[in-house]
């Protein structure tokens, strides 16, 4: 065998190698999602989805967890929605290159590095005890926007960097001011890019459990929560909850639960995904 | 310049400064809690005691069985990640034809959107007794099955990171290695890997320092007993499950034992704050530039 045989030997072999290795995540992937859907789809009817939590199995429904769930999903939009795009809209539109943006930069890419268990540390710390706002719905939101506020920042800046300059050059041209040029001309050109910045964010959002536990989530609440000061739990706590129990009946539960947060993950990633090839298609500047 | 643009100015700048404001508040937050700690504890017993048990009537305050179990699942979450999402990234890089690489692209990121409480189920309910099968001491909680589905979940930071990097290398690096007479392996380990060496290596930094922080699946499926092992097949405690465990009992407000889980946070902010510079330092000073 030649030294050239060899080399396409290692090729192929290499090739075949990485069709294997493409495969394993893939498969994992579907072995995956089949697994929960055996255990769990068999659980879910109406009752589950109504019913309050129990300390029997059989009875036990999450009702109060995706109510939870929604709660945190709206209020955390209301939070960090505003505060990401208005933060991603100074330091690309207003910014001068000085030692501070550079140290915003720094400091934003720092923070979506930090573990989430540490955002609920702060949280526990600042809206729990300081603000004395509990374990709420509003220290949870308070919270979670934080997290995600790096995301939507990044993603934010990225939409508006795709704006030519020729658009707000024409707008400044006819005597727009900057503020106008960018809320009339910037922001809806790259509106697409942002909303999916933060559907995608908050998909983060509503599968996180750690940081909630840590300021003082409930597994346990047996009403749906009425206002934003109100105890709650979320799905991926529930989850945690059953998980951790023994009986196999539990474990059932939490496969079902998993279904339906799955649902909410994929249903939001989806509409991102979806919006992001629109708007790929339909801009040519 | 009229009144309210600068009224508008001012507030986008304040929301953009508040991100500063919420590092300063971590670090405020972990640092005013240890310090009542650390004035109790010293800080060479934190460093050098051997156990962990600040919830027992013995309380004895040594962090590195909290650590070595951290760093055990992250170290095995990176043994799986970075061969098969390096293997990934080249292959779909060099090999895939174009149709396949947009099919699988968004299948593998997929992964990277489950949330990790999703993983941890996974791990204890299929993945730890399937492993039970072959390795007959595993127990029902273990860094290996938590280590491994972490490393399943990370393939898609590592996978993607490296292609990106992989895919910035010029056209005619590329070109050039097959006019030399390369194989496809030979242009993709021989030029392009190392000409995005300093991509592949933030894309693995990165993984690192999202494996440490990892909390969900180690909570749930590594154990919750601190030990200073680094053996795989024994129930562990990582920085991060403690947390949780603390949390979730009723340690009252302000008692020693409240403020050990801001010791154990400061010791995990420390960590990844460190990985996190040096991915941004290797990224600020190697990039390649080719232009």
């Amino acid at each position: 065998m030649t030294n050239s045989d060899k080399n396409r030997l290692k090729d192929k072999a290499f090739q075949v190698f990485g069709i294997f290795c493409t495969l394993i995540g893939l498969v994992v992937l579907a072995v995956f999602l089949i697994d929960i859907l055996i255990k769990g789809l068999g659980r879910i009817d109406w009752e589950f989805l109504t019913s309050l939590p129990s300390r029997r199995a059989a009875r036990a429904g999450i009702l109060t967890a995706w109510a939870g769930t929604l709660w945190i999903l709206v209020l955390t939009t209301i939070i960090a929605f505003p505060l990401g795009v208005s933060a991603g809209v100074y330091l690309e539109e207003y910014a001068r290159k000085n030692r501070l943006s550079n140290f915003l930069e720094i400091n934003i890419s720092n923070l979506a590095g930090v573990p989430s268990i540490i955002y609920g540390l702060l949280g526990m710390e600042i809206f729990v005890r300081q603000m004395g706002l509990g374990g709420s719905l509003l220290s949870g939101a308070l919270t979670l926007s934080l997290l995600i506020l790096p995301i939507i920042i990044v993603t934010t800046r990225e939409a508006i960097k795709a704006v030519p300059g020729s658009i707000r050059d024409g707008s400044y041209a006819l005597g727009a001011s900057k503020w106008q040029t960018v809320w009339n001309q910037v922001l809806p050109a790259s509106f697409g890019g942002i909303l999916t910045g933060i559907i995608l964010a908050l998909s983060r959002a509503v599968g996180e459990a750690a940081p909630l536990i840590v300021i003082g989530a409930l597994a346990y609440v047996p009403f749906i929560p009425s206002s934003p000061l109100d105890e709650f739990t979320v799905l991926p706590i529930q989850i945690f909850n059953w998980t951790s129990r023994p009986q196999e009946a539990f474990l059932i539960n939490a496969a079902a639960a998993i279904i339906m947060l799955l649902f909410i993950t994929f249903l939001l990633n989806g509409i991102a995904v979806y919006l992001r090839n629109k708007q790929q298609k339909k801009i040519k500047w | 310049m009229k009144v309210s643009e600068r009224i508008i100015e001012g507030l986008l700048w304040l929301s953009a400064v508040i991100t500063i404001l919420v590092t300063i508040g971590i670090i405020w937050v972990l640092l005013s809690q240890s310090i009542g700690f650390f004035q109790v504890v010293s800080l060479t017993e934190f460093l050098t005691e051997k156990e962990w048990t600040p919830l027992f009537a013995d309380k004895k305050f040594g962090i590195m069985p909290l650590v070595a179990g951290t760093l055990l699942t992250t170290f095995i979450a990176i043994a799986v990640a970075l061969p098969l999402g390096l293997t990934i990234a080249v292959y779909l890089n060099e090999y895939a034809p174009a149709r396949m690489r947009q099919i699988v692209k968004p299948l593998l990121e997929i992964l990277a959107t489950i949330p990790t409480v999703v993983y941890g189920f996974f791990a204890l309910t299929v993945v730890t007794p399937f492993l039970q099968q072959f390795i007959p001491g595993l127990a029902g909680f273990n860094a290996l099955s938590a280590g491994m589905v972490m490393g399943i979940m990370i393939v898609p930071m590592i996978s993607s990171l490296s292609e990106d990097a992989i895919s910035a290398v010029p056209r005619s690096l590329r070109e050039a290695a097959y006019g030399m007479g390369s194989t496809r392996l030979q242009t993709a380990f021989g030029v392009m890997v190392p000409a995005a060496s300093s991509g592949i290596v933030v894309s693995v930094i990165l993984a690192i320092s999202r494996a440490v922080g990892e909390t969900m699946i180690v909570a749930i499926a590594a154990g919750q007993q601190p030990r200073l092992t680094m053996n795989p097949l024994v129930p562990i405690e990582t920085i991060t499950t403690y947390i949780v465990q603390v949390s979730l009992g009723d340690v009252p407000h302000g008692s020693l034992e409240y403020k050990t889980i801001f010791a154990a946070g400061i010791t995990l902010f420390v960590f990844t704050f460190a990985l996190n510079n040096i991915s941004f330092w290797i990224k600020k000073k190697y990039q390649e530039k080719y232009d």
